[in-house]
């Protein structure tokens, strides 16, 4: 069984990717002028979440 | 170019290589030393999800609709963040049932559904077929390129498929997965060569495509900034990376996330990796992570590529920019290097899918038809295993020349992206039945059933028939009009819904009437027994008390389930479930153990809608069939009930006596009370009346009695018979009160003027020759409600008690009246001996005094009832004030206090008389 504060982090988690990666927020992006900024955005917090991801599944010890 | 020859010699030696690396795995297995029981060979396996689509495709889609290829990826990056939780449930549970494909698991979620699973596996084998066939297209094309034919040949148009590579390459590797996938009958058994394979190939796939991407930034141009100052430099490209170029806009973009999340967890071949050959459910938490991280370094290289491509080679396929930037820079080795790269995401998607598709046929398609055979029930034994494997390698030909006749006959009329999202959005359809299933006990097989078969209809409507009308097959006015010139069924503006791109389009639409009758339906009809007990081990699989279900089953002897065994899956397989049970009769009856271990590894072979069949043909005879057993724990469940009802009407019951016990208890106390009160009574009464009749006897007898001496008997007489009357008068007093009887006149008293007038009477009753008796009354005066009479009289009992408890040879008493808050209080010490602690209580029972003196004082008994005090108290009661015993304040005995609230000021007073 997961540990219940793991698992409430991991859900948290997934909540935040899916803020980040989804329209409201990621207009702020977009609206920036130059145009190769959406793909740059997106490589970064791509990469965020998985460090947070990495962190959080391998930082502690198997409950 | 390079010659033909070569590409396909290097070609089939990397699949050969395949074959030894998949066959060592496997012998490595059979050595109980697993290469894939690593956490990273996992997440690798999982990259099976990047096939051909993702190595040439991603580029094609870039270059066309901008960062909306991401979203292919981001989709599974958030399904696999919650793979801990979600897909670790599906993991356990497919250990503990046996599953062998998603098909097999939402039949069994469902209460074993052969119908359902065959749906699973019809919907599957028909939206998938097109992805099969983009790989081998895919195959088809790059190798086209390399080798310098821009103008691939039409296959089937002359029967000329045996020239056809692609052909061929579907046919070794169905030669690959006969091997490798279907080497046991068990399915649910892991297939370590093919992972291993797989994972291999994943990591081919990401180098081949990671060196595509240096080369373009490194040798084609001077690194990114190069790159990137000469995109920006060019508008009409720089344009295509914002949100602008995806099609459906912010509309689309959500509804791509949410197809590519759904798809992960429900296409055939990722279920195969993610749960069916999941080694230890601990490496699911490395692959959540290690997995994203694979996707995000097979794209980070797609914008450049693509960027690159559109300014040097604009004019060729952005689907194989992957190929043509290295071949048209001249870098042979690094072209061959790249067309492997897609080579082993192709088959290693074609492999696990094969396989996953296999399955299902076989066992959701196939068994529950043989099963039906009387011909097969009665063959002998082994016949049947061999039957099994036949169909399944048959199907494994059978899938992939499918997609290789889809590929031939349409393959041509889409782009790569475009198919692989049609399958897409079919395989979504199962996630309602999967994922709701996973966590909504309620779900149930009509509402998951009607839902998914409306979802794929949905789905063909507004995806599939118009994709066949725009490849020319059908005449695609309908799309345009909709049928009959029916403008609202237009496919892919449905209900007028228009302005959204066609695959958000139909996601919602299939998906939405999906989940409306799949909640619609399973709320309004009833699931069936052995539903309901699978509903439950599935959605409470984490809760470790979950036990397999060992219901009884109604009996069978061994022997059946051992010829059982031994028909479908041969004298090894059934000796190895009878290993842990020593059966000494093959007529004894089974144990229900046996039975479930028996239908698991059926399981594992046939799956669990087969099994359950098939133990259900040999388990018979007076089998309590489960709506009797239910209806057993029913009433069962309905006495327990029951009884904790008695249990509670004993429990108040027994309170109930012991209220009346101890109501007992207190009338006899009661009893006893009066009893001693008519005692004293009496006893109080004899006393004057003995001496009354007494001296008037004398009186009578002795007519010679002189005159004082008559006189003075007279006096006693009369002394005693008033003392007679007093004592009448009293208990009439205590009997009112205590009935509540008593009527008092309440009126405005002055206390002051009531003490002074008290304490004359008194001193015309007692004629005590030395007494004391001080008055300090600092008040002018103290008004209170009472009646006169009765305040009179208590103040003398106190006063007349204070006198007789004084000090004989020196009696001294002292009378107070004081104001507090609340009122007044009149209080009057002696300097008797004083009333201990515990008797100040006691004085104002009835008659104390008697018992005073049966304690053996030696103290002169007083005159009195005994009877002064509880009167004096029911009467202050009544008033409002109370009367108690008090340390004497300056006196060395007993001090008895009256309280009287004061009363209200004229104008209030008169109220109550109004």
């Amino acid at each position: 069984m997961m540990n219940p504060r793991r698992r409430e982090r991991l859900l948290g988690l997934t909540a935040l990717a899916t803020l980040l990666f989804t329209p409201p927020l990621l207009l702020m992006a977009d609206r920036i002028h130059g145009g190769l900024w959406l793909p740059v955005y997106l490589f970064v917090v791509w990469g965020l979440v998985i460090g947070l991801a990495a962190w959080l599944l391998e930082g502690h010890a198997e409950d | 170019m390079g010659s033909e020859w070569n590409v396909l010699i290097v070609a089939f030696g990397y699949l050969g290589l395949l074959f030894i690396i998949a066959a060592w795995a496997d012998k490595r297995a059979a050595q109980r030393r697993s290469v894939i029981s690593s956490p990273t060979v996992h997440a690798l396996s999982i990259a099976v999800y990047c096939t051909a689509w993702t190595f040439y495709g991603s580029v094609g889609r870039a270059a066309e609709a901008g960062p909306g290829f991401l979203l292919i990826y981001l989709g599974p990056t958030l399904a696999m963040l919650l793979s801990p939780i979600i897909v670790r449930k599906m993991v356990r549970i497919a250990q503990a049932q046996r599953i062998t494909s998603i098909a097999d698991f939402i039949s069994a979620r469902y209460g074993k559904s052969s119908s359902l699973g065959a749906l699973v596996a019809i919907i599957a084998l028909i939206g998938i077929t097109p992805y099969i066939a983009l790989q081998l297209r895919a195959i088809t094309e790059s190798h086209a390129i390399l080798t310098g034919r821009s103008d691939y040949p039409i296959l089937m148009e002359a029967g000329r498929f045996w020239s056809d590579q692609s052909f061929w390459v579907a046919l070794v590797l169905a030669v690959f997965i006969i091997l490798f996938g279907a080497r046991h009958l068990d399915a649910s058994q892991r297939h370590e060569g093919m992972v291993a394979a797989v994972a291999f190939e994943s990591l081919i796939k990401l180098a081949a495509f990671l060196a595509v991407g240096l080369f373009t930034l490194f040798v084609l141009f001077d690194g990114p900034n190069d790159l990137f100052s000469q995109v920006a430099a060019t508008p009409s490209l720089a344009e295509r990376l914002g949100l602008d170029a995806v099609p459906g806009g912010a509309s689309g973009w959500i509804g791509m996330l949410v197809l590519a999340f759904l798809a992960f967890l429900t296409l055939p071949r990722q279920f195969q990796v993610l749960v069916v050959e999941n080694v230890d459910e601990r490496h699911i938490n490395r692959a959540a992570w290690m997995f994203p991280l694979y996707l995000l370094a097979i794209n980070i290289m797609v914008v450049p590529i693509a960027m690159a491509g559109l300014l040097l080679n604009s004019g060729s396929n952005p689907d194989s920019f992957v190929l043509t930037l290295p071949l048209g820079a001249g870098a042979q080795a690094l072209s061959v290097f790249v067309f492997i790269g897609g080579l082993s995401a192709a088959t290693g998607m074609m492999i696990v899918e094969t396989i996953a598709l296999s399955t299902m046929v076989s066992n959701q398609l196939a068994m529950p038809i043989l099963l039906r055979s009387r011909w097969l029930r009665d063959a002998g034994s082994g016949v049947l295993a061999r039957w099994l494997l036949a169909i399944r390698r048959l199907s494994i030909i059978g899938i992939l020349m499918l997609g290789y006749a889809y590929h031939a006959l349409i393959g041509n009329a889409y782009s790569l992206v475009t198919i692989g999202l049609v399958s897409f959005a079919a395989v979504a359809q199962f996630a309602p039945a999967l994922l709701i299933g996973l966590y909504w006990p309620g779900a149930n097989r009509w509402g998951v059933g009607c839902g998914m078969l409306a979802g794929i209809l949905v789905w063909a409507w507004t995806l599939l028939i118009p994709g066949f009308a725009r490849s020319g097959w059908l005449d695609d006015s309908f799309v345009e009009f909709g049928p009959y010139a029916i403008e609202w069924l237009r496919p892919q503006a449905l209900f007028w819904l228009e302005g959204m791109d066609i695959y958000s389009h139909s996601l919602l639409w299939s998906l939405g009437s999906n989940l409306a009758l799949l909640f619609g339906i399973s709320m309004f009809t009833q699931a069936s027994p052995l539903e309901r007990t699978q509903a439950a081990l599935f959605t409470g699989a984490m809760a470790p008390q979950l036990g397999p279900n060992l219901l009884p089953r109604g009996k069978t002897p061994t022997g059946a389930l051992r010829t059982l065994l031994e028909r479908y899956l041969g004298g090894e397989a059934a000796r190895r479930v009878f290993t842990d049970h020593t059966v000494h009769n093959d007529s004894d009856t089974a144990a229900p153990e046996l039975i479930e271990r028996t239908e698991q590894a059926l399981a594992g072979a046939l799956g669990n809608a087969s099994a359950r069949v098939l133990v259900d043909s040999v388990v018979h005879g007076e089998a309590p069939d489960l709506d009797t057993l239910l209806g057993m724990l029913d009433s069962t469940q309905r006495i327990l009930a029951m009884n904790r009802r008695l249990e509670q009407k004993s429990h108040e019951l027994e309170e109930i006596s012991a209220e009346l016990r101890s109501a007992n208890e207190r009338l006899l106390e009661l009893d006893r009370l009066k009893d001693e009160f008519v005692a004293m009574v009496s006893h109080e009464l004899r006393t004057p009346l003995t001496s009354i009749r007494a001296f008037a006897e004398i009186l009578r007898d002795s007519p010679n009695l002189p005159d004082e001496k008559r006189s003075h008997f007279l006096d006693v007489t009369v002394r005693e018979s008033e003392r007679l009357s007093r004592l009448i008068e009293e208990v009439l007093d205590l009997a009112r009160l205590e009935s509540g009887r008593l009527t008092l006149n309440p009126q405005h008293v002055d206390l002051v003027g009531l003490v002074h007038h008290s304490v004359d009477a008194l001193s015309a009753l007692h004629k005590t020759p030395n007494l004391q008796l001080d008055v300090d009354i600092h008040l002018p005066n103290a008004a209170v409600i009472g009646d006169p009479d009765r305040l009179e009289q208590v103040i003398i009992n106190l006063l007349g008690n204070a006198v007789k408890f004084s000090n004989d040879a020196q009696p001294h008493i002292r009378l107070f009246l004081e104001q507090d808050q609340r009122g007044y209080r009149l209080g009057v010490e002696d300097n008797g001996v004083g009333i201990s602690e515990d008797e100040r209580e006691r004085v104002f029972e009835k008659f104390h005094q008697i018992q005073y003196q049966e304690d053996g004082t030696v103290r002169p008994r007083p005159r009195g009832s005994g009877l002064g005090l509880p009167i004096s108290r029911g009467i202050v009661a009544q008033l409002g004030g109370r009367l108690k015993v008090e340390d004497a304040p300056t006196l060395p005995g007993a001090c008895l206090v009256m309280e009287l609230p004061a009363a209200p000021s004229e104008s209030t007073a008169l109220k109550p008389t109004l």
